[in-house]
């Protein structure tokens, strides 16, 4: 028996072997993340005439467990862009410290930040581009940051802009985009509205939200890593409003009682 | 990681991109998910080089497996103009792979373009340029940029110019060439078509006897239409190819962009 008391409440090494304090050493090679861990799922945006609208759940699931639900996965870029995070929550907030440095810097350089569209400011397709670099840089790293991310705001010209970057660097733009199971069931809805640029500068702010709220509906029936409580933001050149307390209104379960044939349930 | 490159069904099964779930060749049970750098993004380019132009053509459409990320993520880009807006650029590249690392191809050798224009006062050559862009892919031989690119411009003495690579730098100049998901569909129709194989003379012979059919130059004319129809075919039978056609006309007055829709199925 071994009285020392270092000893005291451990496992005994005579029956489970020494301990294994090999992770505890810094030296040997570098744990990158391998697999997201705490996750958000989708985010969806669409253009309109003046400016882009952005949606995503207030959800954090660990694997199917509903863990944490109050995250806001949008987040407020200078006053200027809404960014939207999917994927891995850590890895969000690391980039979201990251962003709040640089639009700090930002603010430094260019010290009226109040006109999204003003020369030397970033706006969001500079942000879009930073991102996009600092995501590939880090998968060529083998250390990836394990999101999909969607940037909202307006470019130089001040034409509405949308675009995607995710954990490989692969960039798009369009004039609907949605992450994970939103690219299934809510891209289609919204190219019904907005099949090309041309159609979405025909669309009004209102439409816009009407559509994004209704695709937050469908995802919430569908996805079971989803949540009826999401956060909405419109970017336009008069700026960013997030609202995070958004509830899914109007919803209706009858199609539910249609559906057989799963679990228990045998006929 | 052979087969990651080949187009050969029989050593990684159909080549869609979706084919990217972790392979297995561990002991019974065990299983690590590791990091995957690479996907593919679909898509498809073509390239043909006329007697004193080039025309470059990609579709414009981006997937992620059965999804289409966008309609409209162009592969085929002018290199090396003096500004951002590329108006006095002479040369085009097309990629088509990888998006990301396309996208990191196409932004490396624009810059090494610039530079050198900015140094030597005058564009780079598509020669010299090819050259290059054989070094920038072969200095990732052992994490490669997983792109196929080609190479258009007009050569030293104003003849159309197509250079194509593999991902890892191999190069040759050609006639014509296609590239990327329905490249295996493309090139034999170009053969045909552009270089006249399997074309002979009617009632010249049997067997040995019979004569080619000669080759000339085709017209600027002639080659859109077969652009467009090669990818009107390739829309057919792949699902990664699709929505829109952008092509790039190099002659010696500058380079014309010129977009037409594809089905969007």
């Amino acid at each position: 028996m071994d009285h020392r008391p270092q000893a005291w409440g451990r496992p005994r090494d005579d029956i489970y072997g020494a301990y294994d304090a090999s992770y505890l050493h810094s030296n040997g090679p570098k744990q990158a993340t391998q697999a997201p861990i705490v996750t958000g799922t989708s985010v969806i945006a669409l253009k309109f005439k003046d400016g882009v609208v952005i949606a995503a759940d207030n959800l954090a699931s660990y694997g199917s467990l509903a863990r944490f639900t109050d995250v806001k996965r949008l987040r407020n870029f200078a006053g200027t862009s809404v960014i939207g995070f999917g994927g891995d929550v850590s890895d969000m907030q690391y980039l979201d410290r990251h962003l709040e440095d640089l639009a700090i810097d930002e603010a430094y350089d260019t010290p009226e930040p109040s006109d999204a569209t003003a020369q030397g400011h970033l706006n969001a397709a500079n942000l879009h581009k930073y991102l996009r670099n600092l995501m590939y840089s880090r998968r060529n790293d083998f250390n990836p940051l394990w999101n999909q991310i969607l940037i909202a705001g307006l470019d130089s010209e001040s034409k509405p802009y949308l675009a995607s970057v995710d954990l490989r660097g692969t960039t798009f733009t369009a004039p609907s985009l949605a992450t994970g199971f939103g690219a299934a069931l809510a891209t289609p809805i919204m190219r019904r509205y907005a099949e090309t640029d041309e159609e979405a500068s025909k669309l009004s702010r209102e439409e816009a939200v009407d559509v994004i709220r209704e695709c937050m509906k469908v995802l919430f029936y569908r996805d079971a890593r989803s949540m009826d409580k999401y956060s909405l933001a419109v970017v336009t050149k008069d700026g960013v409003e997030i609202s995070e307390t958004e509830q899914l209104e109007k919803q209706s379960w009858a199609f539910a009682d249609r559906i057989k044939g799963y679990g228990t349930q045998t006929v | 990681m052979a087969a990651m490159f080949s187009q050969n069904p029989i050593m990684n099964g159909p080549n869609y991109s979706f084919n990217d779930a972790p392979r297995v060749n561990a002991p019974e049970g065990a299983r690590q998910h590791r990091f995957d750098p690479y996907t593919d993004n679909g898509g498809s380019t073509l390239a043909i080089a006329g007697a004193d132009f080039a025309i470059m053509a990609g579709d414009t459409r981006s997937t992620s497996g059965y999804s289409i990320n966008s309609r409209y993520s162009p592969k085929v880009f002018k290199i090396g103009g003096t500004t951002s807006d590329q108006h006095d650029a002479t040369l085009v590249l097309s990629v088509v792979g990888f998006a990301a690392d396309g996208e990191a191809l196409k932004e490396k050798l624009d810059a090494i373009c610039k530079m050198y224009r900015y140094r030597h006062g005058k564009a780079m050559s598509v020669e010299a340029c090819s050259r290059k862009l054989s070094m920038i892919l072969y200095q990732k031989r052992f994490f490669p940029y997983y792109a196929y690119a080609i190479l258009g411009g007009l050569d030293e003495e104003g003849k159309g110019a197509v250079y194509s690579y593999d991902p890892v730098g191999s190069c040759e100049r050609e006639q014509c060439r296609a590239g990327g998901a329905a490249a295996s569909l493309i090139m034999p129709f170009l053969d045909n078509q552009v270089n006249f194989k399997n074309q002979y003379e009617p009632g010249s012979g049997e067997g040995h006897a019979l004569q080619e059919r000669e080759r000339r130059p085709l017209t600027r004319q002639e080659v859109e239409i077969l652009v467009k129809d090669a990818f009107d075919g390739a829309v057919e039978r792949h699902i990664e190819v699709g929505d829109g056609l952008q092509m790039m006309v190099i002659t010696k007055e500058g380079i014309e962009e010129i977009y037409l829709p594809l089905k969007k199925d």
